[in-house]
């Protein structure tokens, strides 16, 4: 057989819609409900999770984009998006190559990573401190 | 080396600062399979933890656990766990040669008798005394023994190590054997594959690190939270196995839609590893996305187990997902609501052995 006869065919994203989607998405909704109803914060770590050629990307474009967006220098780059359901943050940790290490989703008020971190205030503090006593009160 | 020095001592010098930390701490946690919110749990903890010293004996094996290590999608990720060890000795990674190659690894036995982690990677020839493979004069066997004694734990990397793999295939002509063959008085930690992931092997020492201890063990002495389950159990195909469609060859109708491999002889459904989630080569694949079965390469005797290309025997049984979702916790939600237990059931009554006649000719 040549290999110009071999047939190929378009691969759509749709024929990969196998159900792994529609999974996650409840699991999304269940964690949203208890953040709403009782406050309490919660993770997917989407790395552990199966996902078909297509999926990934369909859970980008189903979840979309709200109105937050952050990014973090820290050993690489971190972005914070928040999706289009209030609560549901898609957290995603770059190391400095550009290679994904972590990839959550947060279901939370704010993620964690975002607030200022108790010893790094401690840190900033003093070498504040340190400032105004090198230069004398203003 | 200064083997008392804190981790967090260590970072501050560097200049990494906690924010920075709990980010490593939140891959870390991806990484060793634990609860995402763990990280602030694990940032605490790794930051008192001491730099334990690791010497890696590589034995009859080639080279690539070392390799899977090495070539691992995230260097930085790695790079900052290497940061955490101080490895002592490692024949194909240290500069030093020779005579000097030997003391180094002589006075880090003597220095930290009794502390160090002992790396074992390849199995061990036993026939004939263990002539069959040495090191500087010294063969494999009375190297072993000898690093064991002052070892506070043995990882057995790779499958040659943990089962005795490759060598160990029939007629198995040096007697080769697995580290816990030979070894039977300290606690042993399994890694295998052929080769690992690098994940597993960094995600163990994370684990030590982080917890001072070795993670929970099953059966074969390989950590539960990469080997609790079965490639077929976290495998994105999994739904189609259910709804019974399969690829009946690798250029079919089924092939060619992503169906299930399990008529083509993938081993997935007795095959305990991470390599469906995890994946290979910086998370792009791994051999199922690519098309083709699992060969069972973490598994004991996995090269003597028959055709690479004929189907298992026996379906496994619909009611293991559920079992081991629930050992695996967070992620339970997506296996249980996958399954679809009457579709399984039929697809169970349905089943019949296949062999691939093709391939076999």
């Amino acid at each position: 057989m040549k290999s110009q006869t071999i047939p190929i065919y378009a691969q759509t994203d749709a024929a990969y819609s196998i159900g792994n989607l529609g999974a996650l998405l409840s699991e999304i909704s269940a964690r949203l409900t208890n953040l709403a109803e009782n406050g309490e914060a919660g993770m997917i770590d989407l790395n552990s999770l199966p996902f078909a050629p297509g999926e990934y990307e369909q859970l980008r474009q189903t979840l979309g984009q709200g109105e937050v967006s952050a990014h973090i220098e820290a050993i690489g780059p971190s972005e914070i998006i928040e999706t289009g359901y209030p609560g549901v943050w898609w957290v995603t940790h770059y190391n400095v190559e550009g290679d994904i290490v972590a990839d959550m989703l947060e279901i939370a008020h704010i993620p964690e990573i975002l607030k200022s971190q108790a010893a790094d205030i401690a840190e900033g503090l003093e070498l504040l401190r340190a400032q105004l006593n090198d230069k004398g009160q203003p | 080396m200064n083997g008392h020095e804190t981790l967090g001592e260590r970072l501050a010098q560097q200049g990494v600062s906690r924010r920075a930390f709990l980010k490593f701490c939140t891959a870390m946690a991806s990484l060793m399979a634990l609860p995402p919110g763990s990280a602030t749990a694990i940032a605490e903890a790794l930051v008192k933890a001491k730099r334990p010293s690791v010497i890696w004996l590589s034995f009859q094996e080639c080279t690539g656990c070392t390799e899977s290590l090495t070539r691992s999608y995230s260097p930085t990720l790695e790079s900052l766990i290497f940061d955490m060890i101080s490895l002592d000795y490692h024949h194909t990674l240290q500069a030093a040669s020779g005579y000097g190659a030997e003391k180094s690894r002589e006075d880090a036995m003597q220095r930290f008798f009794g502390k160090y982690l002992l790396l074992v990677d390849g199995s061990i020839p036993f026939k004939d005394n263990g002539i069959y493979s040495t090191i500087a004069g010294r063969t494999n066997l009375d190297l072993l023994q000898e690093a064991a004694k002052g070892a506070a734990a043995i990882i057995a990397v790779g499958t040659c190590a943990a089962f005795g793999g490759i060598p160990n295939a029939k007629p198995n002509p040096t007697g080769a054997m697995a580290v816990s063959d030979i070894i039977k008085d300290k606690p042993i930690i399994n890694i295998s594959g052929c080769p690992p992931i690098p994940a597993v092997i960094t995600g163990v020492l994370a684990h030590y690190l982080t917890f001072g201890g070795l993670p929970e063990l099953d059966e074969l002495g390989r950590p539960k939270s990469f080997y609790g389950e079965t490639i077929h159990d976290r495998c994105y195909r999994r739904p189609f196995y259910d709804q019974g469609k399969f690829a009946k060859t690798f250029d079919d109708e089924g092939a060619r839609n992503g169906w299930c491999l399990f008529e083509l002889g993938c081993k997935g459904p007795t095959t305990h590893n991470a390599c469906a989630t995890t994946k290979w080569n910086g998370a792009t694949s791994f051999p199922i996305e690519s098309g083709h079965g699992c060969l069972g390469c973490s598994e004991p005797h996995f090269w003597d187990a028959g055709s690479f290309y004929s189907a298992l025997s026996m379906p496994s049984s619909p009611l293991n997902l559920v079992t081991d979702a629930a050992v695996a916790g967070a992620a339970v939600g997506i296996g249980v609501s996958v399954a679809n237990r009457m579709k399984k059931n039929s697809a169970k009554s349905a089943h019949v052995t296949a062999t691939i006649a093709d391939l076999k000719k």
